[in-house]
């Protein structure tokens, strides 16, 4: 089953569970530009799944509306880009109105803000934006990797009573996994990929596959590297990285976005506030995504690049705490 | 037929005192806020005052009432409301209790909010009012989908959604609106035109016909009304909502009133005409009801009355705000979110 697939799956199951379950968005009636609704406006209806106007505002204000009255909506945005037509919306609305209105109100809903680079779709649709949401309380944001995290973790998204801002990555949809039966992922618990002992490496989304290709050379290199897939970015298991540095004593943190003011920088700085190890980053360069092949690489963090990352931090000469 | 002229008169009149007491009582309430709320805020050349008990940004209603009034009295408790940024009147009259208005005012614990939103934000659900809004034009995306989820829920609900004039030079404005047309959706538009985009003449920033054209275009029956005239407001309000119940889908109301007050309560709003505020100040709506409540035989005892009960409510909910306790320190931490409660870092 592939990615694209494993969500929806997890959305006609939660849809058949639960009728207060609706999505609404653009083209979701047939099947979403990406196959992640395929079937479903057939199975349940022009009624519960909703194909909208362009209106992003509307899409996720009108989700607000239907979750503070009794509906789960499940919001398509296309692409987090588009996502940001609706800031109002998501920041100020979905994740303020419990609070501001003294908890008389909740807003579960989940928005599917997809990131990442994407076939040569430049600077307005292969952005990732996950540090802007995780900045925001009351949002819940989370990132999967593979099919089988995406179908539990949606299926826990829509289950969750607050607004989740769901970022599947745009070139994962055709990625194939297993799903085992039964699986289920908590939000807020990241798992260990690869397990190591010399150095720990953080990511999620995407790069998860890149980091494993990293940390499988780097072992070639006597460099053992523990892989941890965060899954959730906000909440984040802190006490899962933390063990995990608090053993191998180095952490290097990983992202597709933007490296300045990533969600990187905030690991990082947790990590070094509680243990004093060594820490270190690796982003993008804060540079647009461009279009040309060559220009669009510039803004890629590949498996290569991270093994040069593991390999310098390995050797370098920063000070080895031993937590043991 | 002077017999049934009189018994129309006589229902009239209880109707109308009906409506009348509801502007009264946002009246009071308004004028209490005001009151308290000198000092609350350091803005339009305002100092603060650390004593003031209604602190920051207070958008009084006043000389607005008959909107919220006129619109209300044809909605039902089930029915569900959005709100503006100058949103007392409307909780008001769909039922929420004053007290606990004016203690969310004053931030206190006892508030509709647990001292959490202040004027701004003030929402009571249990009678249906999901909200006061502090972004212009944000309320109508979430009216349409209250609206939308009734009809999906099966329920016999509808909504009414308040905002201002300058609300319809927002984009919210015309997806909202083009949304509601779409799904048929059972949602009264109300624009509530107070004449002010906060200090600028919406006049001049907007071009076209204005709401009810822009509504028009959309293709929603829309009508427009003297919104300092409470029975106009009224008997309109009561026609478009008869056609939203019966499945006529979505209709627009635009109530023409002015904005008595500044932007916000310490505004002094002098780059007013004052010949403009003067005339808008003879037709002030509980003035103009008290003629006609006069015309229908009501006398001025019994509306000064109205106006002491509505003042003495007021006063009540000033004492209880004034010994309500303050939220506990802990409440900051709570009603944020489930998941991940207790990760404040």
């Amino acid at each position: 089953m592939n990615y694209a697939q494993a969500a929806c799956q997890a959305l006609a199951e939660a849809m058949r569970a639960d009728p207060r379950v609706v999505v609404l968005g653009e083209d979701v009636g047939r099947g979403g530009i990406f196959g992640q609704y395929r079937g479903l406006q057939q199975e349940f209806g022009a009624a519960r799944v909703i194909d909208t106007p362009i209106s992003e505002a509307t899409i996720v204000g009108a989700a607000v509306g239907m979750a503070l009255t009794g509906l789960r909506p499940v919001v398509e945005m296309r692409v987090v880009d588009f996502a940001l037509c609706a800031i109002d919306e998501i920041v100020n609305q979905a994740a303020k109105n419990r609070y501001m209105f003294g908890g008389q109100g909740r807003v579960p809903l989940v928005a599917r803000l997809p990131i990442g680079i994407w076939s040569a779709s430049a600077a307005q649709h292969s952005q990732s934006l996950e540090a802007w949401f995780a900045h925001i309380p009351g949002l819940v944001v989370v990132a999967p990797s593979t099919p089988a995290d995406n179908y539990a973790l949606l299926a826990a998204a829509i289950a969750c009573g607050d607004p989740v801002i769901y970022m599947e990555h745009k070139e994962l949809w055709a990625f194939e996994g297993e799903v085992p039966p039964l699986h289920t992922v908590v939000l807020g618990k990241a798992h260990v990929v690869r397990p190591g002992t010399g150095l720990t490496l953080v990511t999620w989304s995407k790069l998860v596959h890149a980091a494993l290709a990293a940390a499988e050379q780097a072992s070639k290199h006597d460099v053992s590297v523990e892989v941890i897939d965060l899954r959730s970015i906000w909440p984040w298991d802190r006490d899962l990285v933390l063990a995990s540095v608090a053993r191998t004593g180095r952490l290097l943190v990983a992202h597709e976005a933007v490296q300045a003011a990533g969600f990187g920088a905030e690991v990082a700085a947790t990590v070094a506030e509680e243990l004093g190890v060594p820490v270190r980053r690796v982003g993008a360069p804060r540079i647009p995504v461009g279009y040309s092949r060559t220009l669009e690489d510039m803004a890629r963090v590949s498996a290569d690049r991270l093994l040069q990352a593991l390999l310098q931090f390995a050797k370098s000469g920063a000070h080895r705490r031993s937590m043991a | 037929m002077p017999a049934s002229h009189s018994a129309a008169n006589a229902s009239d009149a209880e109707h109308l005192l009906t409506l009348y007491r509801t502007m009264a009582r946002i009246r009071a309430f308004e004028n209490a806020a005001e009151e308290t709320s000198r000092g609350g805020v350091a803005v339009f050349g305002a100092t603060t005052d650390k004593t003031a008990l209604v602190r920051g940004p207070l958008h009084l209603s006043t000389g607005q009432e008959a909107v919220a009034a006129g619109v209300c009295a044809n909605l039902v408790r089930s029915d569900y409301l959005t709100s503006t940024h100058r949103g007392h009147g409307h909780t008001l009259a769909k039922g929420a209790d004053t007290t606990a208005m004016m203690c969310e005012l004053f931030g206190r614990a006892s508030g509709t909010n647990k001292g959490k939103g202040g004027s701004m934000h003030i929402a009571d659900f249990a009678v249906g009012m999901l909200g006061a809004n502090g972004v212009v034009a944000a309320g109508i995306p979430i009216a349409a989908g209250a609206a939308h989820s009734a009809k999906i829920r099966g329920s016999s609900a509808i909504v009414a959604c308040f905002f201002g004039d300058g609300a319809i030079n927002r984009g919210p404005f015309l997806e909202g609106l083009n949304w509601a047309k779409i799904f048929e959706l059972p949602l009264l538009f109300v624009c509530e035109d107070n004449r002010y985009s906060a200090t600028t003449s919406t006049d001049a920033m907007t071009a076209g016909e204005g709401a009810a054209a822009r509504a028009r275009g959309i293709g929603i029956p829309a009508e427009t009304v003297d919104g300092n005239d409470v029975f106009a407001v009224d008997a309109a309000a009561c026609e478009l909502v008869a056609r939203i119940r019966s499945g006529g889908g979505p209709q627009f109301l635009h109530a023409l009133t002015y904005r008595v007050k500044g932007h916000v309560s310490v505004d002094a709003a002098a780059y007013r005409d004052q010949d403009e505020v003067e005339t808008a100040l003879e037709s002030d709506p509980l003035k103009f009801a008290s003629r006609r409540l006069a015309a229908l035989g009501v006398t001025a005892t019994s509306i000064a009355e109205i106006d002491a009960a509505a003042r003495s409510e007021i006063e009540v909910a000033l004492a209880a705000a004034r010994a309500a306790p303050w939220p506990e320190a802990d409440c900051a931490y709570t009603d944020i979110q489930e998941t991940g409660a207790g990760q404040w870092h």
